[in-house]
């Protein structure tokens, strides 16, 4: 049951910096991805913060080889670099410059009570959906790596 | 730059690495929010993977409303799309962040500090295009 508890509070915590660094409005981010504009660098701030806090974290566990529970800990294969990661990212990108949400802001905004992210949380779970049902239909060999 | 908020980007940015820390830390998951709504999703995950990734989401949405109740005078976010964009630009970020295994949080915070290879290949290849397609629809689109 900690896991919960310690989930529930991480999340809170990512909320909360979502909220601070207004990572959560898509206007924010879209100041920092429309380079020919008023250029806003604050998101690479944000992504700079949040490596320099959690790269620490991740190289201790990593050494260890478990958490501080004493669990197996999830470590991503950081090979291969493949088509699948770059098409993803590529149509990933898309979606994110259309709109300036990507999955965490638009979760996090419904907490500030934007109902509208609703609309496209909504979709980016049919996409999610249809992938996987892709997947299954091709039987993939390739795994999903998910981080 | 008159936009710029050096500090609270940096102290928002270490918030979300300290939670990104914790849950591993604790629980030993990354803090992806794309493979954690999309392992909801999927039927081969058991029910008690189910249940730590709805208290993390909860978790999300509740921290937002908190600093607005405690400090007050957290303006609504700008989200200037039709339906019709919303519903594609929702497509697109589900269908590739599912493709490429992970969003912002998963590969462009937590892959980076683990210095994943993978995880920088997939960083640069979403912010380039979404630097691209945001320059289009502002500026070539006439928009």
């Amino acid at each position: 049951m900690i896991i919960i508890v310690v989930a529930l509070v991480s999340g809170l915590v990512f909320g909360v910096g979502l909220t601070i660094s207004r990572m959560v409005d898509p206007a924010k981010v879209l100041g920092f991805l429309d380079i020919a504009g008023a250029w806003d660098p604050s998101l690479i701030l944000v992504m700079m913060g949040g490596i320099a806090v959690a790269m620490p974290a991740f190289f201790w566990v990593r050494r260890r080889g478990h958490d501080l529970r004493g669990h197996a800990v999830s470590q991503p294969a950081g090979w291969p670099i493949d088509r699948r990661l770059v098409v993803g990212g590529v149509i990933f990108g898309a979606g994110w410059g259309l709109v300036g949400f990507c999955p965490g802001p638009a979760i996090a905004s419904l907490g500030l009570g934007s109902t509208n992210s609703l609309i496209f949380i909504a979709a980016m779970i049919v996409g999610m959906v249809a992938v996987d049902l892709m997947n299954q239909r091709l039987n993939a060999r390739v795994t999903l790596s998910e981080v | 730059m008159e936009n710029f908020t050096p500090g609270a980007a940096l102290l928002g940015g270490a918030l979300i690495g300290l939670s990104a820390a914790i849950l591993m830390l604790y629980s030993g998951r990354i803090a992806g929010i794309s493979g954690i709504v999309g392992g909801l999703l999927s039927r081969q995950v058991p029910g008690a993977e189910m249940r730590w990734r709805l208290a993390f989401l909860a978790g999300l949405i509740a921290g937002p409303a908190l600093v607005n109740a405690v400090v007050g005078g957290i303006a609504p976010i700008t989200l200037d799309a039709s339906i019709g964009l919303l519903v594609g630009a929702g497509l697109l970020v589900g269908i590739g962040t599912r493709i490429g295994g992970g969003c912002t949080s998963g590969h462009g915070v937590c892959g980076m500090a683990r210095l994943s290879p993978r995880s920088m290949v997939a960083t640069m290849s979403f912010l380039a295009t979404a630097i691209l397609i945001a320059y289009l629809v502002r500026h070539a689109a006439g928009g």
